[in-house]
């Protein structure tokens, strides 16, 4: 998919390799790269996936490989959980349990 | 050409860390060196107080920001509820200060309105962060409102690109005042790419841990002691803070001392995380609090200045009274229990410190009064919903129970019923201890000691026998 110079675009890249991290880091974390994700707008077209330059909102220039076309906000207020209805209903019972309905 | 960039990236990693102090002096406009005393110590409220303003002048510049004077409410309904576990003529009277309300929608905005406002007097053209909360989008409204430019850094994703819900809609509000969101995967190294900004653009580091970041919280515990005063014509008893990097309780203590309330008592509180590791890619996604949490405030108390400036302003110990822990579960369960019974829908991480005053009201007696001092907002992401849901996804077993029993990073156990509310106390002894292992006590001089009796909070005896 060929995207258009102008567009807004989030890119990815290493920053760091597994052998070129912090020393003290935990196993888990040294066995994997650092990456950066960064938004703007593309500098040049650019295919899905491939490496190209943006410019950010505040003007910075950055390079990376493009993951995303006009990124979206996904974060919402997730699935139904049951365990908040247990709570509302302990905390109703202790606090008017005991006194009838009136 | 991947290998070419890394190679290069990695060259870049270490002549920037060798370059630290530079970036830093640069970016904070301080001298710190000017404070050092010989030996281990600094000249601290000398420090403060030439890089600090008066609390007129503090008020003023957070005013005109729509920061600051935020409701102080007494929580009925909540006092009522934990008055019904305590003994007869106990059951301390619980205020929450609304700090939602600031501009930004959390007490941050009083840092960020102080950095934000030096930075602009200074001459920068924009401002840089790093933080995944919401000092984030109070120095990006703030900025915005001056016209700076801002650069917020965050640790976002674990290696699996996943983020915290709450991590995600931090970066959301920031860039709806026009920030500049870089996102990164775990890792300390969050710091070079820090730097790295600060040198490239030559932008102010509006660190939470400057003069500034700390001199802007003090209005906070000044407005408490204040508001106390005229409407229940004393100080309060206690004050409880959500306790991560220091500076919300360094900030608060200061202010209320400068008020004049020096007998009430600096209670810090932090959300239990003991057994995740902060640097674990792993663990990251594990935790239900991004911050508030003891992953941050055991080592920010025990060792200050690991922070992003040589002098931290923000020192704890020195202010601390108690410091408490309260389990993931009780935090989530009295979150929802402000919604329901005072009608507060607020966001979970700033009600630690609401969590823990429960607990601790059961043991002041009914006349005496505890301020919580913070809340924050609330909304997608940072919620109680989607945080128990991304919980649940994640592996985490939700149970009710004995909260603290429950094991972080493995279950959440919230309270059977408002009587199991507790929290766990941190002998200060201990951190005390701790705080000296990065001292070198060979040979410290009269200075030093001084300095160390300041900086634990004790006496001249009670320091020999930690030396």
């Amino acid at each position: 998919m060929l995207i258009d110079k102008g567009t807004f675009v989030r890119i990815r890249r290493t920053l760091l390799q597994p052998s070129e991290r912090a020393e003290n880091l935990p196993e888990d974390t040294k066995n994997v790269p650092l990456k950066m994700w960064v938004k703007g707008r593309l500098l040049e077209e650019s295919e899905l996936f491939d490496y190209a330059h943006i410019e950010t909102v505040t003007g910075r220039k950055e390079y990376g490989r493009v993951k995303e076309v006009e990124p979206p906000y996904k974060h919402g207020f997730g699935d139904y959980v049951e365990e908040i209805m247990t709570i509302r209903q302990i905390v109703l019972n202790d606090m008017y349990g005991g006194e009838s309905d009136e | 050409m991947t290998c070419m960039v890394v190679s290069q990236m990695s060259k870049t990693y270490h002549e920037i860390m060798n370059d630290k102090r530079r970036i830093m002096k640069e970016s904070v406009g301080i001298d710190y060196e000017g404070y050092e005393f010989e030996g281990i110590g600094f000249d601290y409220e000398k420090m403060m107080s030439d890089q600090g303003y008066p609390i007129s002048k503090i008020r003023d510049i957070q005013r005109k920001n729509m920061v600051g004077d935020t409701p102080l409410i007494e929580l009925h309904n909540l006092t009522k509820y934990a008055r019904k576990y305590a003994k007869k003529g106990y059951g301390a009277r619980i205020f929450l200060k609304d700090e939602a309300a600031n501009l930004s929608g959390s007490y941050k905005a009083r840092r960020a309105a102080l950095s934000v406002y030096k930075a602009k007097e200074l001459g920068y053209k924009g401002v840089i962060a790093a933080t995944s909360g919401n000092y984030g989008a109070a120095v990006a409204a703030l900025a915005a409102k001056e016209g700076l430019k801002c650069i917020i850094v965050q640790e976002t994703f674990d290696s699996n690109n996943v983020s915290q819900p709450e991590i995600l809609e931090k970066a959301r509000k920031c860039e709806s005042y026009g920030a500049e969101v870089v996102q990164l995967s775990v890792g300390p190294e969050l710091f070079y790419t820090f730097l790295k900004l600060l040198d490239e653009t030559k932008y102010f580091n509006a660190s939470l841990y400057s003069p500034y970041g700390v001199n802007g919280v003090e209005t906070l515990g000044f407005e408490i002691a204040e508001e106390m005063m005229n409407k229940e014509g004393k100080y309060p008893e206690a004050v409880i803070v959500t306790n991560a990097g220091g500076g919300n309780l360094t900030g608060t203590a200061r202010g209320l001392k400068r008020a004049g309330a020096s007998k009430t008592r600096i209670i810090g509180c932090s959300v239990d995380l003991y057994g995740l590791h902060m640097a674990s890619d792993k663990d990251f996604n594990r935790k239900s609090f991004t911050t508030g949490h003891t992953g941050f405030g055991i080592p920010f108390t025990t060792f200050p200045d690991r922070s992003d400036v040589p002098r931290s302003a923000a020192r704890p110990l020195r202010y601390m009274d108690r410091y408490l822990t309260m389990n993931q579960g009780s935090v989530f369960f009295i979150t929802e229990t402000l919604a329901l019974l005072e009608g507060m829908e607020r966001g979970p991480a700033g009600n630690t410190s609401l969590a823990a005053a429960f607990a601790l009201a059961k043991e002041m007696k009914e006349d005496e009064i505890i301020v919580v001092q913070e809340t924050e907002y609330t909304g997608a992401g940072k919620h109680i919903q989607p945080q128990l849901s991304f919980a649940k996804k994640n592996g985490i077993e939700l149970l009710f129970g004995n909260p603290l029993e429950e094991k972080p990073g493995t279950n959440i156990i919230f309270p059977e019923n408002g009587s199991y509310i507790a929290y766990k106390e941190i002998d200060l002894g201990i951190l005390r201890t701790s705080y000296m292992k990065h001292i070198d006590t060979g040979s410290l001089s009269e200075q030093d000691k001084e300095f160390l009796m300041q900086e634990l909070g004790v006496d001249r005896k009670t320091l020999l026998e930690y030396i």
